[in-house]
């Protein structure tokens, strides 16, 4: 177990350094930057639904969540990591509050997701109510549907002058998002980890075997919602602005497609789903022959009739399919690993 | 005298105008075996429910060890020490039957007690050369055994089994009788079943169910001879 565990950290650190290295060359690293954020909060959702059978509607309010009171805290304190880190933990605490609600209640599969749906609804429609004023958290405006412009972004912690912009905000998030990923390793192969992958695959056993299940969903909730405020944080440092559609239902969707798409159940597949078909739809905004929303249904439907566990683990089985001969004598331990991703 | 590690006192459970249990009192002792039987709607499950806290009891009070559980929720109850299966498999179906009873055990023990008692249980249980397949790819026996398993390996002082024998081989049935026997070393054992060959051939005390209340509870040759259980019991209208 530890030498996998080991081997598993030095795979994806050389991995990362790689393609930190090379992606760079290929495409600009604006465009990288924001792909890295939404791997980030591909990665969120794929942890709460793939591994603790949570279908959240409403990731992208979490994610608009981080941006806000990010972009918010930012006007008021005037340096950066104090807010990065609200942004993380008040999204969280958010989510504790809305998760304990639900989970407590009893509440699950469809209504979880109408109950996340409509938070996002309302939070977007609050929003942009907020045009006036009288709608100021401290010295910031809320904006309305103009969003709040002119926050203070990304700078060397303690130092408000030294700005992390371009090529250096790139390299910040992709370590961010590395960094975050080998923590959510680190978490599934934990009990607490484990124990959520049982609680996905059947609560009420859980429950007889004395899992306090509510709570355990309750707390995964909030971790996942963590991260994807600390996306929705660094694309308001990317963006530069933060505007009411971070909460609309289109990007709420757009992360479920991600991680159907790149495969659930892995860590990997939300990642690669998110940042290649934003990627997709980026080369799609250039040309103007077919509606874009159009190419991206239709890749949906291809996934879910052809591949529908998704394309990582997909490529998983390919890759095993050619080299494995020798694998074959062990079908139980190449299964689980393929699903771990 | 032993001590009495599970009681209910007036146990009714209703639903809507149907009364599944009725004003059952109940007392077990510990490391008894006891078998509950009756016939389809005696209101058996609805019993073993309330006990194991899946249902509330519209009136009554359930007591383990002395202590009111009434109205806890199952995992609290199995927190206690209970050991609880239900009437279908209820196992996690994508993980290794290592990976599930590794699971049951964690909840009491740190990591290494816990892998040390899977390892031990799996050995017990005949479960080895299975020990890395999924659930989901088991036989029917096979997953009631690694339900067993799930129950025995948390070390329990009071287990109960809501028809263990369902649908299983006579092999399969066999190895189960000796697992049930094994538990009752360390643990009283409530077994609720239908399949009388298996109740003669593992119980001692039996309480019968009619229609929500408990009709008598006696010695399991006693029960099996008397006219009254043998008419509810197999219909026969004498």
């Amino acid at each position: 177990m530890t030498r996998s565990a080991t081997r598993d950290v030095i795979m994806t650190l050389v991995v990362s350094a790689i393609l930190i290295a090379v992606m760079p060359m290929l495409v600009g690293t604006y465009t990288l930057t924001v792909l890295v954020i939404y791997g980030m909060l591909g990665l969120s959702l794929g942890l709460i639904w793939g591994f603790g059978g949570i279908l959240c509607f409403g990731q992208a309010a979490f994610f608009g969540l981080g941006a806000y009171i990010y972009a918010i805290s930012a006007i008021n304190i005037g340096e950066s990591t104090l807010p990065m880190i609200l942004a993380v933990a008040l999204t969280a605490g958010f989510a504790l509050l809305l998760g304990a609600m639900m989970f407590y209640g009893r509440l699950t599969d469809v209504y979880l997701g109408v109950i996340t749906l409509v938070v996002t609804l309302i939070l977007f429609k609050f929003i942009n109510t907020t045009a006036g004023p009288q709608y100021k958290i401290g010295d910031a405006r809320l904006g309305g549907f103009n969003g709040i412009p002119g926050f203070q972004t990304l700078n060397v912690p303690g130092d408000p002058g030294a700005y992390i912009w371009g090529d250096a905000l790139f390299y910040v998030c992709a370590v961010a998002l590395v960094i975050v990923f080998l923590l959510v390793t680190w978490l599934l192969r934990s009990s607490f980890g484990r124990i959520a992958v049982g609680i996905r695959e059947n609560e009420t056993r859980m429950a007889l075997m004395g899992y306090d299940v509510a709570a355990r969903k309750t707390v995964l909730f909030a971790i996942g919602a963590g991260i994807a405020g600390l996306a929705g944080a660094f694309f308001a440092n990317w963006a530069e602005i933060v505007t009411p559609t971070l909460f609309s239902l289109g990007q709420s969707a757009e992360i479920i497609i991600w991680c159907i798409v790149g495969g659930l159940g892995t860590r990997l597949g939300p990642i690669v789903g998110a940042a290649g078909l934003a990627y997709l739809k980026f080369m799609l905004g250039q040309q103007s022959m077919i509606d874009n929303t159009l190419i991206m249904g239709l890749v949906l439907v291809i996934f879910v009739l052809f591949l529908p566990r998704g394309l990582v683990p997909a490529i998983g089985s390919l890759w095993q399919a050619s080299v494995g001969r020798t694998a074959r004598r062990r079908p139980a331990r190449r299964m689980r690993r393929a699903r771990h991703g | 005298m032993a001590e009495t590690v599970l009681e209910t006192a007036g146990l009714t459970m209703r639903f809507g105008g149907v009364t599944a249990s009725d004003n059952v009192d109940f007392k077990l002792q510990s490391r008894e075996l006891r078998c509950l039987i009756g016939p389809n709607g005696a209101g058996k499950s609805t019993f073993f429910k309330c006990v194991t806290g899946l249902l509330t009891p519209s009136e009554g009070h359930v007591f383990m060890r002395g202590q009111e559980v009434t109205g806890w929720h199952p995992h609290q109850i199995a927190s206690l020490g209970v050991g609880i299966k239900t009437q279908t498999p209820n196992v996690m179906d994508a993980l290794s039957v290592h990976e599930n009873i590794w699971l049951a055990a964690r909840r009491f023990f740190d990591v290494a007690e816990a892998r040390a008692r899977a390892d031990d249980v799996i050995e017990r249980l005949a479960l080895g050369p299975i020990a890395r397949t999924d659930l989901g790819q088991l036989a029917h026996g096979e997953r009631q055994r690694v339900e067993l398993g799930l129950v025995a390996v948390a070390d329990p002082w009071l287990v109960l089994l809501d028809e263990p024998a369902a649908g299983m081989s006579a092999t399969d049935v066999d190895r189960m009788t000796t697992i049930i026997h094994e538990m009752t070393r360390s643990a009283a054992v409530v077994i609720v079943e239908h399949d009388m060959q298996f109740i003669r051939s593992i119980a001692e005390t039996v309480t019968v169910f009619h229609q929500g209340a408990v009709l008598m509870e006696d010695h399991v040759d006693r029960v099996m001879a008397d006219e009254t259980v043998r008419r509810v019991y197999l219909g026969k209208n004498a």
